[in-house]
């Protein structure tokens, strides 16, 4: 017989719902125990939650410090927080692994070293699969070809990143007969202006100076101190000398000049390059006399116009920069 | 009345000799000094010795080895800058000929070097010792101008380096004068930098940025010597990664000398 | 609790028995295990910080002028590249701190990796069946001193500009095809086009770390498929059963604590030493350069090799077949990579031992390999020191020619004499362990023998 349903019924219903049937606890047979048990370690415990509330401290630390503006030595501070919060963190866990858990030693198998009956069947499954193909090796080439070509096509595209073929670029200069020499503010250089015992930066007008083709360094010596070679003869401008600026070895701009003060007693001028010290001699037409260039430095001929400003007179004698396959085959232009 | 009149004249001789004597008598005790620790090398009135005349022999009588004789050059001209730039920092006397000048102990006090200074200037007209003022420079254009002229030896925050055959020293110990003096002159192999190239103004910065350098802006922490990649290995190696190492032998276990079984 | 979400996820991914193998998984217990984990959580670092980093960078080449917190660069000409980096180092709060954690952890990364790689080295741990993973290995070292290169490089100072340029002359010094793989990389001539600083970027940021993961997850797969190897400590340790410390709970805490250990070292050199403070050097120009300039120290060998070099461009014709660079810069390294890669299979070829091993050798017990392998590393770290002459000669006032033409020597001689003498000592460490153990047996046998009577 249905019974109208009232409160008390509704309540424990909603209870029910809200708490659930009790299941009868599956009673669990003592199980082994897979992790022995060891001995409680209170003082390690104590260890641990000192560590865990410094590194809580450090933290914090950190926050703080960051969010104060203007801490002098900021960096240092965040720096100090943050890593000790860390370590105080290892700490703790380096004392929980030696004292607060159990470090069992448990032997065990390595894997097996090979499964013959599985590379059996996988062989089996493969060479199997193929009863029907007649003409292995002729699908094979063509599958090669595709697949060979295809990659090929995917590849190609990066030729894009620059200019893989046409290497032409790499002799290109700036300089040419009649450009005027200026310095980084774009004033141009007269030859009055360049003084023995000094070196000098110049770049082509109107070029950009970040080309490697564009610095020179320029300098004066004794005219009766020059030795140039036939190919560079009446490069100078009454001794006035100017050089590519960037080592044919590996590309580092030539900032030293040795300027001896007193010949006799010191080595002769010389352009050194800082990163591997490749020594050259602006009287012999940029010869390497130390280190590990293997040619010269390249060399522009100069002239003065009737305003007394320096000129180019032609392009360099070779291209500049770093020697490659075909540094020598051409000159620069 | 005769007794009177030699009182007279020789207050007449006396007080002009007595108002000639600081600067003759600091050029005189100069003359002196040079005779006895510059001549051999820088020859009579500082006219400098060639080479091809005498052969290298070490030492000076301030530096143990009894007799200097040897090749310079000539000191005419070259003003009170370099007599003081050189005697200040010890740069002379050298050691021996031939050697690059270092700085070292200087052995003159400062009268010595005053008297000194001033009869090299008297030899010839020269330029004076420089006044530079940083405080007027820009230390944003000095770094500018010393990457452009310097740096290449002198390493970007003034560390010093190598340059073939000589070796730029580091510019920590350096005065302002003595900056400022080492431009104008270009001692050893280093290139004389002239007023039309580096101006007074620019020397100024110059001067105010290798200030800087002594102290610059070390914000990252401890800076390990300015030099970049070496000392950071180092630290890399021996504090960082000996570190980590310490702490794997901390949590691993070491081996037992080797079977126990 | 822990019940719960057990139950949740086998329920949902059916992995309960993988996850508890993989708590039972042993590792061998010795501490030289260890480092490869080091190398990992470097690595960790690296990608957290780099992240953050990646936030601020900004990779344009465009020159802008200075207007900033730094007065010493006020005023001056800079690329943006640069600029961002000196804004991080200098107004981004926590800025300089990352920044230079990321860097110690560039170069305390590639030292684990190196250390690691002596222990397998040393252990004889890349046999059979670990060749795969060695290899690996290998190759994510090559690929990680690639990758600080470039890292290094975006921040456009002026002495990873200089570095930039120098691995210009070495892309162009390689035989027949070197021109064209510079201008390719490069988009022209150094110092290239625009692109050239963005396309830096996305392989720093993307394709290197893409790269290193992947081969990382590989590697570590490998060794877990075929276990450990470890030492023979005890009667215990075979080539068929492997003794150590279960992953959960042995085994975690101390990784973990490693990880931390890590991170902590990190962060305080981040904060407390400085490195590559970009400030003190001022912006690249290709016309700028500074004395004492130096690459990162792992690249140190690279630039000893191109400093000890003859000054030989090797010429027939007109055609320059072997740039003087190639030497230092391409040649030895390749040569000491094959010899990396190659090694598993010649020590195979010569000892004829192509058997499985899962128990690594003491250095002393494999005399040859010992040798042969601390001769390399001599050769290596010979042309180091030969990089850093120059400072040397600074600090100590040794000429720079004289310690050129020594290191020159020392790269031939060094190698030989160290092999030799390593040679020697193994096999006198191996004779005393011989005695030792029959003067064990002894005892033992004499205190059977008193224990009988």
């Amino acid at each position: 017989m249905a019974r109208r349903a009232n409160p008390k019924d509704l309540v424990v219903a909603a209870a029910v719902l809200l708490v659930g049937r009790r299941r009868p606890k599956s009673q669990p047979e003592r199980l082994e125990r897979v992790v022995p048990a060891g001995e409680p370690g209170r003082g390690s415990e104590l260890v641990v939650l000192a560590l865990l509330l410094a590194a809580t401290v450090c933290a914090i630390g950190f926050i703080v410090v960051y969010a104060v503006d203007r801490i002098p030595r900021q960096t240092q501070f965040l720096g100090l927080s943050l890593g000790l919060a860390l370590l105080f963190v290892a700490a703790a866990l380096i004392v929980t692994a030696k004292r607060l858990i159990v470090t069992e030693e448990l032997v065990d198998d390595y894997p097996a070293t090979e499964h013959p009956e599985e590379q059996q069947l996988v062989t089996q499954i493969v060479d199997e699969s193929g009863s029907r193909i007649t003409r292995k090796r002729l699908l094979t080439l063509g599958a090669a070809a595709a697949g060979g070509s295809l990659g090929a096509a995917f590849l190609v595209p990066l030729a894009s990143l620059g200019p893989v073929v046409h290497t032409g670029v790499l002799y290109d200069s700036p300089w040419r007969r009649g450009r005027r020499l200026v310095d980084e503010n774009d004033r141009p250089w007269r030859a009055a202006d360049i003084e023995q015992r000094d070196f000098y930066t110049a770049f082509p007008e109107g070029a950009d100076k970040e080309t490697l083709g564009s610095p020179l360094i320029v300098v004066r010596l004794d005219p009766s101190s020059l030795h140039l070679p036939a190919e560079n003869a009446n490069y100078d401008a009454n001794g006035i000398v100017a050089y590519s600026k960037i080592c044919t070895h590996a590309g580092c701009a030539i900032s030293l000049y040795r300027a001896p003060l007193f010949p006799p007693d010191a080595p002769p001028p010389a352009f050194v390059c800082p990163c591997h010290y490749s020594t050259f001699d602006p009287a012999t037409g940029g010869t390497v006399t130390f280190g590990p260039a293997g040619r010269k430095l390249p060399m522009l001929p100069l002239m003065v116009d009737r305003r007394g400003y320096l000129r180019a007179a032609g392009n360099f004698d070779g291209p500049v920069g770093p020697s490659w396959w075909g540094v020598r085959l051409r000159g620069a232009h | 009345m005769r007794r009177v009149c030699i009182v007279v004249l020789l207050a007449l001789v006396a007080v002009p000799a007595a108002a000639a004597s600081p600067g003759s008598g600091l050029v005189h005790r100069g003359k002196a000094l040079y005779g006895q620790y510059c001549l051999a090398c820088h020859g009579a009135n500082g006219s400098g010795v060639a080479k091809t005349s005498v052969q290298r022999i070490g030492g000076g009588p301030l530096r143990r080895q009894s007799r200097q004789q040897g090749y310079a050059p000539p000191l005419r001209g070259v003003g009170a800058l370099a007599a003081d730039f050189y005697l200040r920092t010890g740069y002379m006397p050298l050691e021996h000929t031939g050697m690059q000048p270092r700085r070292s102990r200087v052995l003159l006090d400062d009268g010595q070097i005053a008297a000194l200074t001033a009869y090299v200037a008297s030899l010839a007209p020269g330029p004076a010792v420089p006044h530079p003022h940083p405080e007027r420079g820009s230390i944003s254009q000095g770094l500018h101008l010393f990457t452009d002229h310097c740096a290449g030896c002198h390493q970007v925050v003034a560390e010093g380096g190598y340059v073939t055959g000589a070796v730029p020293p580091p510019l920590e110990n350096a005065t302002p004068t003595q900056i400022a003096e080492a431009v104008r002159i270009g001692p050893y192999v280093m290139p004389r930098f002239s007023k039309k190239a580096i101006s007074d103004a620019q020397l100024d910065s110059i001067v105010a940025y290798v200030g800087y350098a002594k102290h610059p802006d070390d914000n990252g922490g401890w800076a390990i010597g300015h030099l970049g990649p070496v000392p950071e290995g180092l630290v890399a190696w021996l504090i960082g990664a000996a570190a980590l190492v310490a702490l794997c032998v901390v949590i691993g276990r070491r081996m037992h000398g080797g079977e126990t079984g | 609790m822990v019940r719960a979400v057990v139950t949740y996820i086998d329920r949902r991914t059916g992995t309960a028995p993988f996850v508890r193998k993989t708590l039972r998984y042993l590792f061998p217990d010795n501490w030289s295990f260890l480092l490869g984990e080091v190398a990992l959580y470097c690595f960790i670092v690296l990608v957290a910080t780099g992240t953050y980093l990646a936030f601020f960078y900004q990779d344009g080449t465009t020159q802008v002028v200075y207007h900033g917190p730094y007065k010493p660069l006020e005023g001056q000409h800079m690329t943006e590249a640069y600029r961002s980096v000196l804004d991080i180092s200098t107004t981004v709060k926590a800025g300089l701190l990352i920044r230079q954690t990321h860097h110690w952890a560039a170069d305390v990364f590639i030292a684990a990796i190196l250390l690691h790689l002596i222990r397998v080295f040393f252990t004889g741990a890349y046999r059979k069946p670990r060749e795969l993973t060695y290899w690996l290995g290998v190759t994510m070292l090559t690929v990680t001193l690639l990758e600080g290169y470039l890292g290094y490089s975006l921040a456009d100072d002026l002495l990873s500009g200089m570095g930039l340029a120098i691995g210009y002359g070495v892309a162009l010094s390689i035989p027949f095809v070197g021109g064209n793989l510079a201008a390719l990389l490069w988009g022209g001539p150094f110092p290239g086009t625009h692109a050239f600083f963005a396309r830096m970027y996305i392989a720093h940021v993307f394709l290197f770390p893409l790269l290193i993961a992947t081969l990382l997850v590989a590697h570590l797969t490998l060794v877990a498929l075929r276990h450990h190897t470890q030492f023979k400590q005890s009667r215990r340790e075979s080539e068929r059963k492997v003794v150590g410390l279960p992953t959960f709970p042995a085994q975690t805490p101390r990784s973990l604590g490693l990880a931390f250990g890590v991170a902590g070292v990190l962060f305080l050199l981040g904060g407390l030493v400085q490195i590559n403070p970009i400030w003190l050097w001022g912006p690249y120009h290709t016309y700028s350069s500074t004395n004492g300039a130096q690459p990162d120290w792992y690249l140190g060998w690279l630039i000893g090799g191109l400093r000890l070099m003859p000054h030989w461009d090797f010429v027939i014709g007109g055609y320059t077949l072997v740039p003087n660079p190639f030497w230092g810069g391409v040649f030895y390294p390749l040569a000491v990579f094959g010899f990396l890669y190659v090694w598993p299979v010649l020590e195979q070829r010569v000892t004829g031992d192509s058997g499985y091993h899962n128990l690594l050798d003491r250095p002393r017990d494999a005399p040859w390999r010992t040798a042969i392998g601390a001769g390399i590393l001599t050769s290596v770290v010979v042309v180091f020191l030969a990089g850093s002459a120059d400072r040397v000669l600074v600090l100590l006032n040794l000429s720079y020619a004289s310690q050129i033409w020594f290191y020159r020597v020392a790269f031939f001689v060094g190698p030989l004499v160290v092999a030799a003498l390593t040679y020697r000592i193994c096999n006198a460490l191996q004779a005393g362990d011989r005695v030792e153990r029959d003067r064990r047996l002894a005892e033992r046998e004499g205190r059977a023998a008193a224990g009988e009577t």
